[in-house]
């Protein structure tokens, strides 16, 4: 190491961290618009088409809109809790995003414990869900804090779960390293994802994403017809944009990790990664991810405008009576394969 | 143990007439439908709504909108100030006051004749009860304004229209 990198050391991933930072930020209006139009198409509507060309400044209107709306506190609220909780939600997922890879070996953060750090990063967000319904002094809201909790509790263990499955065959829990056993073409020529590997995990970190970001058809805590808003109901203004941008940069962290494990990451599919990079290389490789990403935000959209709200007692029983003997018996399965060497039933990279 | 699983099934039962238990089918194929649904909406594109101030909608005949008086050949309004239309209202937004016709081949015709249209339910009985065909609901349905005053028309008003 030079004295210059010495010095200079920290410039570098600071400059990703603002990067990254920067990039995730401006995704979430552009997130929000997406939706919009989705949706509509999706219920034979036009959608935004009014603000902007094809109404792409719609976001904008959207944020001056919440930025001009009064800031209320509601009587006999804990003050410092209730301006906390936003925050709460929305740091862990861009916390979370900073391991996660978005090119060959770029991201903000590489150490050797990625996928457990995001996973125990974006678990924090439901304190600030919890704090939010327990500070704003409302019933409603406590509710939805409450919900938000078991329902984390209940989606996080199938999840987990789902992951060691992975981290078994992958034997490691760096995430560059994931990526890098997902090149290549199986036997039947398809490509090595983890998808056609893992498909029960797949399936189930997948369920498990939609519940842990609150999205529909999981949206317990937020459910309009019982709770009015729960935990968010008396959040306003700017704080209640923090929550949904929190919810959305959830969305994207949960589908970024979703790519990396599941859907081979940045690498291009049959092609060999190669060891030293070009700059061609790491734009190619960004670009592949964010194809990747754009397809599951696609999905989460899709799903969210199509299947209605799942009853709670439906919720806990899918999490716990389907979910985790499922993700159970995959755990098992693997560890047999693993052990007795059967490469036919779960091709194994060693 | 009584769960509420057993209490949905035992409705149903009661609600379709049939012993046989509901059958306790998976999501996953009707969630696979659902989504092959809405992205077929999706590819389709076919919007059921319009841009509305640029494009607007026909209404279909007999449309109910604002009222309007008519007038006979000579120019001069049909109504005879009968109160038939004031009376079958149901919403009472007509009000009428009566004046001598200055003519030869009627008694009365309207001094006053104010329709609200905010209280108006627009229901079309004023224009069924009328003996002289002298009310009608037009088709007009474009009808905001800016102050409640503005909403209540006159007979000049609605002579016009
Ligand atoms: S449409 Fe119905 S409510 Fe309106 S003025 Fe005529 S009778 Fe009254
Ligand atoms: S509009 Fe018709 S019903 Fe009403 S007062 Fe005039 S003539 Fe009679």
């Amino acid at each position: 190491m030079t004295t210059a990198d010495t010095i200079f050391w920290p410039v570098i991933p600071a400059l990703k961290a603002v990067v990254i930072l920067v990039v995730i930020l401006h995704i979430v209006p552009g997130l929000v618009y997406f939706e919009r139009r989705i949706s509509a198409w999706i219920q034979d509507r036009i959608g935004p088409n009014r603000v902007g060309p094809v109404g792409l400044l719609q976001p904008l209107a959207d944020v001056i809109k919440l930025a001009f709306k009064e800031d209320l506190t509601p009587q006999g609220a804990d003050k410092w809790i209730y301006r906390m909780a936003p925050f709460l939600v929305y740091a862990p997922a861009v916390i979370a995003f900073s391991v996660i890879p978005v090119g060959i070996d770029l991201q903000v953060a590489s150490f050797g414990v990625g996928v457990i750090f995001l996973l125990t990063i974006s678990s924090f967000s439901v304190y600030g869900l919890a704090f939010g319904g327990w500070a704003s002094n409302n019933k409603y809201s406590l509710l939805g804090g409450l919900r938000a909790s078991a329902q984390m509790i209940s989606y996080e263990v199938a999840m987990g779960l789902s992951i060691i499955a992975i981290l078994m065959t992958a034997q490691t829990v760096d995430l560059n390293e994931i990526v890098r056993q997902q090149w290549g073409a199986t036997t039947l020529g398809l490509v090595q994802w983890n998808l056609f590997q893992q498909p029960i995990a797949a399936v189930v970190f997948l369920v498990a994403a939609f519940a842990e970001t609150n999205r529909l058809p999981f949206d317990l805590p937020e459910c309009e017809a019982e709770l009015v808003g729960g935990f968010h109901t008396e959040y306003s203004g700017l704080k209640f944009a923090t929550f949904f941008m929190g919810e959305y940069i959830a969305m994207i962290t949960m589908s970024g990790l979703m790519v990396t494990m599941f859907l081979g990451g940045w690498s291009v599919p049959w092609i060999e990664i190669p060891t030293s990079p070009t700059f061609g290389d790491v734009a190619l490789s960004v670009f592949i991810f964010t194809v990747k990403l754009t397809v599951l935000l696609f999905f989460y959209i899709w799903v969210r405008w199509t299947l209605p709200r799942f009853r709670y007692d439906q919720l806990m029983n899918i999490g716990w009576k389907v979910f985790i003997p499922f993700s159970l018996l995959n755990l098992g399965l693997t560890a047999t394969s693993g052990v007795m060497g059967w490469n036919w039933l779960i091709p194994l990279p060693w | 143990m009584a769960n509420h699983d057993d209490a949905s099934e035992k409705q149903d039962e009661t609600r379709t007439g049939t012993t046989e238990p509901r059958k306790k089918a998976s999501f996953a194929l009707p969630v696979i439908k659902g989504l092959a649904n809405t992205l077929a909406h999706v590819l389709r594109r076919e919007p059921n709504t319009i841009h509305y101030p640029e494009e607007k909608r026909t209404p279909y005949p007999g449309y109910r909108g604002e009222h309007r008086l008519k007038r006979d050949e000579l120019g001069r309004e049909k109504c005879t100030a009968c109160f038939l239309c004031a009376t079958a209202c149901p919403a009472f937004c007509i009000e009428i006051v009566a004046e001598e016709a200055p003519w030869d081949d009627r008694e009365k015709r309207p001094r006053i004749f104010n329709i609200d249209m905010m209280r108006c339910i627009y229901c079309g009985m004023c224009e069924e009860a009328c003996p002289c065909d002298a009310i009608e609901l037009t088709p007009i349905y474009n009808i905001p304004s800016r102050t409640r005053g503005e909403k209540i028309y006159d007979k000049e008003k609605l002579l016009s229209l």
